[in-house]
């Protein structure tokens, strides 16, 4: 179960790390309003967790070497594409939501995963706002076939059937979490930068 | 000795930090308040998990209530249906649309503009200044607004 949540808590972590990257330069103004947000939520949401498994959220978060991160490799992908950003984040949503949702019949994580699941359903909201607005275009179906191996590593496998019918896609090989992208290592020394150089003894 | 009174009256004072007309006793986020032996202990739930404002509304309770053992719940115990009457009243007055209740906003879809009333709204953005906003305009009268999402 802890293992489970890690994993959860890390593709918050980075995958808010990823949306944050396009505060300030997304193609539209409510865009850029609307990615920070999210980022906000999705990080806020890591910590919660975090704080579910240990007494020093900061110092899981980023204190950790780069192989003990359980993220999967979907969040860990650095798009500079507005197209294969949407379509990660709408797979990501439908996967998220499956696992959040089997998370919420949990005695001791299901109201941490209810409240999770209230503010995931206006990111759900943007995520299909915009897949209907390009699910017609070339650029976004093919980054949609591009990720989907990599949507399937986010939930676990006796939920991958469900997440295919979801998506309306048939199932391939997932690319699970465990091993990491060559993204992950550049985003890695970013995130975890100020904490490594501050002197010992630091206080936050 | 301090009474359950007493400090859930301290606490009316506590402004929210980003919505300021309304307090934390209006916002519902203080699900309990319990002394005794001289001890209190005061259960808070975030509204959104994310929200900066956490750290700020638990210093402000402990600044208040000297000694006050504050517990972070997080669960599903708040949603924006725990704003009170009075909060919703004082959120309106401010230009800031409550959040409609969950039932109602789940059937019906309908928000109405804080200014004139008119329902003849619509979405500019899921997202606003903050997690717990979005931005809407008015059709009626012209006005930007934003509204308090339903969680």
């Amino acid at each position: 179960m802890n293992e489970l949540l890690l994993g959860l808590a890390d593709d918050e972590l980075v995958i808010g790390w990823r949306d944050s990257e396009w505060t300030g330069i997304a193609p539209l103004l409510e865009e850029d309003v609307a990615f920070s947000s999210i980022a906000q939520n999705e990080i806020g949401h890591a910590r919660a967790v975090y704080e579910r498994l240990t007494d020093d959220a900061d110092a899981l978060a980023f204190d950790r070497p780069l192989d003990e991160y359980r993220c999967a490799p979907l969040v860990e992908l650095r798009l500079l594409d507005w197209g294969r950003t949407i379509a990660r984040r709408w797979l990501y949503e439908v996967a998220d939501e499956i696992r959040i949702t089997a998370l919420m019949e949990d005695p001791d994580v299901g109201g941490l995963a209810a409240k999770i699941n209230r503010e995931e359903a206006y990111h759900r909201m943007h995520a299909e706002m915009w897949r209907e607005r390009l699910r017609d275009e070339p650029r976004f179906r093919d980054a949609v076939t591009e990720l989907w191996p990599y949507a399937l590593g986010v939930v676990l496998p006796a939920q991958r059937e469900e997440l295919a019918a979801r998506v309306g896609l048939d199932e391939v090989e997932a690319v699970e979490r465990g091993l990491h992208t060559d993204d992950f290592a550049p985003l890695w020394d970013e995130m975890t930068m100020v904490r490594r150089s501050a002197p010992v003894g630091s206080q936050w | 000795m301090v009474t359950t009174e007493q400090v859930w009256a301290a606490l009316e004072e506590i402004p929210d930090p980003e919505i300021p007309v309304v307090s934390l006793v209006d916002l519902g986020v203080i699900r309990s308040v319990d002394v005794s032996e001289g001890h209190v202990h005061v259960e808070f739930t975030p509204t959104f998990l994310g929200c900066p404002a956490l750290e700020f509304m638990k210093r402000a309770i402990e600044d208040k209530v000297p000694g006050v053992n504050v517990e972070v719940i997080q669960d599903d115990s708040w949603s924006t249906d725990k704003i009170t009457a009075a909060g919703r009243e004082k959120l309106r007055a401010a230009g800031f649309a409550p959040p409609a209740p969950r039932l109602v906003q789940i059937q019906a879809q309908v928000h109405r503009c804080p200014y004139c009333g008119s329902t003849d709204t619509k979405l500019e953005n899921i997202f606003g200044p903050t997690p717990c906003r979005s931005l809407r305009y008015c059709e009626s009268c012209r006005q930007p607004f934003e509204q308090f999402k339903t969680i």
